[in-house]
Order: C-alpha cells, then sequence, then structure tokens
C-alpha cells in the first residue's frame, strides 16, 4: 500500500547538519494497522509526514496506491492526498466550524454537492458516534470527542489509508481506548489501512499488525504482532478500578 | 462655566452644516474602509505568506510589502497627503475635495489593515494549515477556507481599529479642502472662538467611534466559536 525507499530527510541548521531521517525503507501492508514506535525526537513524525509529502524527503521514493508522490505535479499530489487522511495529536479543527462543517471540509474541497455532502457527513458522524453533536462547535467537546470529529473528517473522502501522529497522546486512557476502537473498527469493517505513530507501547500493543521502531532517525527493527483475539468477555468500559488493580473480582479493602 | 444649553443651541443652529460635515467624513472613511477591504485585506494575506517559513515564501516581495507598509505608515500623514497631490491628481482628476482627500486616505488605510490582517493571520495555529495540506487544499484554499475562516474574529476586530484610525486622519483633510466633521470642528468651533460648538461636534464623535467599537466587537465576538 505505502512503501518508502530509502528515504533520507536532513535539517540545516546554525550547528551544522542534522539528519532527522537516514536511508529508511518501510512497507506498510494493505489492510493493515502499522505502528511506528520510537522515543521523542526520534523521527517518528517525519517519517509519518512523508507518507502524504507534507515533508518532501530530500533522496528517496514515497510509493502510495502504486504512484511516486515525490515525483507528482502539485496538483496531481494534491489530489493524491485527498484518499489519504490525516489525523493529528492536537486535533488541528476549524473552531470557527461546526462539527458537521469540520467534517464536511475535505468534501467541499473535492468538489462535492451539497445534498451529498450532508449524506456522506452524517454517515462519518455516526460511524464515530458523534451525530448527535452535529451542530455544536468544536470547543464545546471533550478531547475525545474532538479527536472522533478529526477521525470522522479524515474518513469522509472515503481515503485508503489514515494517517495517524499520536492520536491518543493527549487523551486519558480510557479514552484512548475509546479512540483506538474506533480506529480498529474503521480498519476492520472499511479495509483502510492505517499508519499510527505513536510513543506509547501499549497503543501498539492494542492494536498494530505490525510495528517498526525508529531510533535517531533509522528503522532499527520491525515486526509482525500477533493478532490479539477480541477481550473476552463484554466490551464494556472496564472501570478505573478494573484498570488500576488489573482485572475484576479484587476484595475491597 | 460650561454651558450645556447653549452647546445644544449650537447643535441644532447649525445641524445642517454638521449634517453635511457627518457626511464629508462617512464619504472619506467609508472610501478608506472599501480600500482597506479589497487591497489591504489582499495585501495584509500576502504580507503573511511571503513571509520566511511561510507557504509562498518570498524573500524579495516580503521586502517590497514590509517597505510600502512601513514606509506609509511612518510617513507624517500631513506630508504623505501633500507629498501625493500629483498621484491624486492623476486618479481623480484634483487634488482638492472630499473624494480627492479620500487618496491619501485610502493608501494609509491599506497599509495600515495590511498589518492588522498580518496579524491576525499570524494567530491560527500552524497546524490549521497543515491539516489543509494533508486535505489536498490549494494555496488559495488554504487561504479562504481555513485562514480567513479562523481568522474572521480578528480580521474584523482589526478593521474596527483601524476604521476609529481613519477617522482620526480624515480630521485632518481640511488641509486639502476634504471637509468633514474635523474640519467643521476647526473652522467654525475653534477659529471663530464657538468653544460649545466645538465641544458639541467632538461628543458628536466620541460617540461616533463608541458605536463603531461596540458593533465591531459585537460582531466579532459573535463570529467567534473558538
Ligand atoms: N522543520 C524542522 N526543522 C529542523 N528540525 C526539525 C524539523 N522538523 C523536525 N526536526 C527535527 O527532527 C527530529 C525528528 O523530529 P520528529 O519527526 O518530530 O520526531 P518525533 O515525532 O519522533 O518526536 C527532531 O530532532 C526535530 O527537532
Ligand atoms: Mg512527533
Amino acid at each position: 500500500m505505502i512503501s518508502l525507499h530509502e528515504v533520507s530527510k536532513s535539517y540545516s541548521s546554525n550547528d551544522g547538519i542534522f539528519q532527522a531521517i537516514d536511508s529508511v525503507s518501510l512497507t506498510v501492508r494493505e489492510g493493515s494497522i502499522h505502528g511506528i514506535i520510537g522515543p521523542s525526537g526520534a523521527g517518528k513524525s517525519t517519517l509519518l509526514r512523508m507518507m502524504n509529502v507534507l515533508e518532501l524527503p530530500d533522496q528517496g521514493s514515497v510509493i502510495v496506491g502504486g504512484q511516486d508522490l515525490t515525483r507528482l505535479p502539485e496538483h496531481r499530489l494534491r489530489e493524491a492526498r485527498r484518499s489519504i487522511g490525516m489525523v493529528f495529536q492536537q486535533f488541528h479543527l476549524l473552531h470557527n466550524r461546526t462539527v458537521s462543517g469540520n467534517v464536511s471540509v475535505p468534501l467541499e474541497l473535492a468538489g462535492m454537492n451539497k445534498e451529498q455532502r450532508e449524506e456522506r457527513v452524517k454517515e462519518c458522524l455516526q460511524f464515530v458516534g458523534l451525530l448527535d453533536k452535529a451542530r455544536q462547535y468544536p470547543a464545546r467537546l471533550s478531547g475525545g470527542q474532538k479527536q472522533r470529529v478529526a477521525i470522522a473528517r479524515a474518513l469522509a473522502h472515503r481515503p485508503a489509508v489514515i494517517l495517524c501522529d499520536e492520536p491518543t497522546s493527549s487523551l486519558d486512557s480510557v479514552t484512548t481506548a475509546e479512540i483506538l476502537d474506533v480506529l480498529r473498527h474503521i480498519n476492520e469493517t472499511l479495509g483502510v489501512t492505517i499508519v499510527i505513530v505513536t510513543h506509547e507501547m501499549e497503543v501498539v500493543k492494542e492494536i498494530c499488525h505490525e510495528v517498526s521502531v525508529v531510533e535517531q532517525g533509522r528503522l532499527t527493527d520491525g515486526f509482525a504482532l500477533e493478532v490479539r483475539a477480541q477481550r473476552e468477555g463484554s466490551r464494556a468500559k472496564p472501570s478505573y478500578r478494573e484498570q488500576l488493580l488489573g482485572g475484576v473480582g479484587m476484595p475491597d479493602v | 462655566m460650561f454651558d450645556f444649553s447653549l452647546m445644544l443651541e449650537k447643535f441644532m443652529e447649525f445641524r445642517l452644516q454638521i449634517a453635511e460635515a457627518v457626511g464629508e467624513t462617512f464619504l472619506m472613511v467609508g472610501i478608506s474602509v472599501l480600500a482597506a477591504v479589497l487591497v489591504g485585506l489582499p495585501l495584509g494575506t500576502l504580507l503573511y505568506l511571503t513571509a520566511k517559513g511561510q507557504l509562498r515564501e518570498n524573500a524579495t516581495w516580503s521586502l517590497i510589502l514590509n517597505g510600502f507598509v512601513n514606509i506609509v505608515r511612518s510617513f507624517p500623514f500631513l506630508l504623505l497627503v501633500v507629498f501625493m497631490i500629483p498621484l491624486t491628481r492623476l486618479l481623480v482628476g484634483t487634488a482638492i475635495g472630499t473624494v480627492a482627500a479620500s487618496v491619501p486616505l485610502g493608501v494609509v488605510s491599506i497599509a495600515i489593515y495590511a498589518r492588522q490582517v498580518e496579524q491576525s493571520l499570524l494567530e491560527v495555529p500552524r497546524g490549521v494549515v497543515e491539516a489543509a495540506q494533508s486535505m489536498g487544499a490549494s494555496r488559495l484554499e488554504i487561504v479562504y477556507k481555513f485562514l480567513f475562516v479562523e481568522a474572521r474574529s480578528g480580521l474584523v476586530l482589526g478593521l474596527t481599529t483601524s476604521t476609529i484610525s481613519f477617522i482620526s486622519y480624515s480630521t485632518v483633510m481640511g488641509v486639502v479642502g476634504g471637509g468633514g466633521v474635523g474640519d467643521f470642528a476647526i473652522r467654525y468651533g475653534y477659529q471663530r472662538f464657538e468653544t460649545e460648538l466645538m465641544a458639541a461636534v467632538i461628543v458628536l464623535m466620541i460617540v461616533l467611534v463608541q458605536l463603531i467599537q461596540f458593533a465591531g466587537s459585537m460582531i466579532s465576538r459573535w463570529l467567534d466559536k473558538r
């Protein structure tokens, strides 16, 4: 689905040249959830941003859906980006547009007419469970709700891939689990390939099929994780007690 | 002792002249606001876009635009008016009168508002631009579907502040026969020692400025959903 071939990126600053990404090759399998993990400053975001060429690599190629994005003229690149959704740690919603207005933006950019847009926005909000908030402004939503709006927005134009940069890093653990559920659901029901950058081990353990480890701008490891069976029993939210004490049935103190 | 009833009396006595002066002020300030929106807004947007690290980074254009804005804004206004007389003649055929006075006023307005626009756009978080790019938005789309949307309350507030400056600038346009409220206050009130009349006109201007500020703040707050 996505392959990076020998991509490199350096930044020049006052104290010389800094190699942010050093000759990384990486393949994301179609239909998978692919994690990119590593410490802060390792180059994870830079690597992710290369996948839709928000960051143009100095060298190497970025193949998405069969075409090399680094060689496309600008208008073709913009077109290609429309089928690559992106989700950010800080959500980056438009605060002066309503929830449905935000989800509508990619469709407006694609020139879709109003009726079709409204229908699609509804579908996407339904999918993330926020239909009842359609007319609210983002300022009134919780962090988890904002991120679900951002996911609905990324989903709107029926992307083949969604790139997520630390999508749960500013959320608490319960909300993190909810967001990961939504992402897993998107992957399972819609077959959307998901790339997820994180510094949290739990996130990778929870939903990734494959993981690449990035350290100091290099790819240092990559392996598959066994597909975990759905958590047994109900999918009800575990309580804080269960999460802290690691299970149900602990005696009261 | 200052006589308030005399002030009202003078106000009524001169109401026709005052109305005319207010009309002239509205014309000059109206043209300035129009110039600010039609030219200052795009200019301020270019000021933002061509700056270092921005979407259309261009050192030459950035230098030229900043140069224009800074020079116009630092010019003593009356000197600018005089300095621009040839251009004014070229544009409107005369350098005297209310419309002619609007030319230098318009140029200052463009520079003042362009800077306000730039400041408002700089307040939009970078991530918004990045999200826009990731959705495949063109530069033009990024400007009007993202930047203007998120900066709109600042743009309105900036226009309000600018408009009040334009009113202040317009008060000296008597030197080129521009007329207006300020000119009226000087000619009738100050030069003829009609202190009460002058005070009446000043009160009128204060009310006018308050109203504009109030309306601008209201609209800006209403537009701001952040
Ligand atoms: N535009 C830039 N200019 C200079 N240095 C940058 C820029 N973007 C990223 N870097 C540097 O590249 C390194 C990797 O950054 P990033 O990809 O954001 O790391 P991560 O997401 O893994 O925390 C960091 O050391 C960062 O300071
Ligand atoms: Mg990062």
